[in-house]
């Protein structure tokens, strides 16, 4: 295991240290000391390794995160996981406004809530959130899933593509073109496998899924005169 | 871009290091907020006096001797601290508004910061490392105090312009976005007698809120009914004689995070505000909800 200090180290060298590690690094783990909600730690990484993160970060970490897996011991500010494109971001705590957003690919798991703006834009990335979800989650969402155990706020899925939801608990509201649709027996296996690897105590069958009535961001010929 | 730092204790072992607490707390916002920075500091309230904190852009002028003019002038005693650009006033309370017209007439120049039994305002334009240095800020001992620092964004980057605004006495604002509604709503306040010192969106919240406790309504209601008639970005926080409070807009852009444990009421911008407080890694910490009012009181 390789310590990294933020207290005696620049925010630079320590991405570029962790940046530097390429698929065929044999220093796989790494730990993050003394973070003490830093902005954009552990960004930009693209390489096989483990870093923990003892303590709460502050804007964009882990973004733009590929093959890395990323464990902050601790809340995450805002913009979390932005932009992610493959490996894996858990967060043992909270987490601030908009969380995995446009993400491509690879597995965000926030243990604890999430606030506002979850997964926006989201791209094909995987969020599962163990606790709740904020407001105008999955705005824009255009592909991937996002798997929430609790409940969601106002405007769930607002203007959505084709990203997949499913909650647990309650939703305040959905937003404009979202809609509850049947949970089919692929979605259950999505769902069980996701839960599995997010290491969530919940059976699929508990969930709603929720999606893209289609009817926004499809043309429709009844419309031609408004454009 | 703004950045809010505010303390509010519950134990009072605490209150001689409150200056100096949320002195560091406002520097790590440097970066939200390098164009100026304030603080507003609520002490104990010890006697019957009112104090004022008032500003000059030519202190030496203005405060030459003006303890001795007010007093002659008002026939009571009128005691003087100067600090740098500020000073402050001490005058029984029922002289109180007998030294604050004594004063508009002999130096016009002056500015006055806050009124109130205990909160003391101090604010001005540069770096909030310098502005704390200058008004000796982490010597100050309190029982809660509310610190910003300033990227202005709805008018100029003056002295009058930096935050914490207060529009009553003992109240304070300090605001993180921007309000699209406060020329209307000026209006308004103007008509129920409200009288303002600047252009600045924020100044028209705190004159709002300082309007609604004026009709009676506490801070906690205040702050409620705020959430119906502010249009615009915002994160608040106030401070009242033996309160604080905090809310946010339904849209929640601004970021907050909260704190607490058992010897204090913590309030950052970022959670980076936050890291150097006594026993943070056990505290209680939260972001505050969307439209949702929060408030402590002694």
């Amino acid at each position: 295991m390789q310590t990294i200090d933020m207290a005696s180290t620049e925010l630079r060298e320590v991405n570029s240290t962790l940046q530097a590690q390429k698929a065929d690094t044999n220093q796989k783990a790494w730990e993050i000391v003394n973070p003490k909600g830093s902005h954009a730690i552990a960004c930009g990484l693209d390489g096989p390794i483990e870093v923990t993160v003892r303590g709460s970060t502050g804007y964009y970490c882990a973004g733009m995160n590929k093959q890395a897996h990323i464990h902050i011991v601790g809340s995450a500010g805002p913009g979390v996981a932005e932009n992610m494109m493959s490996g894996t971001v858990v967060i043992d705590g909270d987490a601030s406004q908009y969380a995995g957003a446009t993400g491509h690919g690879g597995l965000l798991v926030i243990k604890g809530n999430a606030s506002s703006r979850c997964g926006i834009s989201m791209k094909g990335i995987d969020i599962v959130v163990h606790g709740n979800i904020g407001h105008m989650s999955a705005f824009m969402a255009q592909s991937g899933n996002l798997v929430v155990l609790g409940d969601a706020g106002d405007a769930l899925g607002d203007s959505l593509y084709e990203a997949r939801l499913f909650v647990r608990g309650t939703v305040k509201s959905l937003g404009a073109d979202c809609i509850e649709k049947d949970m089919r027996p692929e979605h259950l296996e999505i769902l069980k496998d996701l839960l599995e690897r997010a290491g969530a105590d919940a059976k699929p069958e508990q969930f709603k899924r929720y999606g893209s009535a289609r009817k926004l961001y499809n043309f429709d010929v009844d419309n031609a005169a408004a454009y | 871009m703004c950045g809010i730092v505010g303390l509010f204790l519950k134990d009072k072992s605490l209150e001689p290091k409150l200056g100096s607490m949320l002195t560091d707390m406002l520097i790590t916002m440097t970066d939200r907020g390098p164009d100026s920075a304030g603080i507003a500091i609520y002490g104990r309230d010890e006697d019957s006096n009112t104090k004022l904190t008032v500003q000059s852009g030519d202190p030496a002028e203005d405060f030459a001797d003006l303890d001795k003019a007010l007093s002659e002038a008002t026939n009571t005693q009128v005691s003087m601290r100067i600090k740098d650009t500020h000073a402050v006033l001490e005058v029984s309370d029922d002289h109180a508004d007998d030294v604050r017209k004594a004063l508009a007439e002999l130096r016009p120049g002056i500015r006055v910061m806050s009124v109130g039994d205990i909160i003391e305002i101090y604010k001005e334009v540069g770096l909030p490392k310098d502005v704390a240095e200058r008004f000796e800020l982490a010597e100050m001992s309190g029982s809660h105090g509310i610190g910003h620092t300033r990227m202005a964004t709805e008018s100029a980057v003056t002295t009058m312009g930096a935050h914490p605004f207060s529009t009553g006495s003992d109240q304070c604002l300090v605001h993180n976005g921007s309000l699209s509604n406060h020329n209307s709503l000026r209006r308004k306040l103007k008509r129920d007698g409200i009288v303002f010192e600047t252009d600045n969106d924020s100044e028209v919240a705190a004159a709002y809120l300082t309007n609604k406790m004026n009709h009676g309504s506490n801070l906690g209601e205040a702050l409620e009914s705020s959430l119906d008639d502010l249009d615009g970005f915002f994160t608040f926080v106030v401070g009242t004689k033996d309160g604080f409070g905090v809310v946010r807009d339904p849209i929640a852009c601004k970021p907050a995070v909260m704190a607490e444990t058992d010897q204090y009421v913590a309030f950052g911008s970022e959670y980076r505000a936050l890291v150097n407080l006594p026993g943070i890694e056990h505290a209680r910490v939260w972001e505050p909800e969307p439209a949702t009012v929060y408030f402590w009181e002694h």
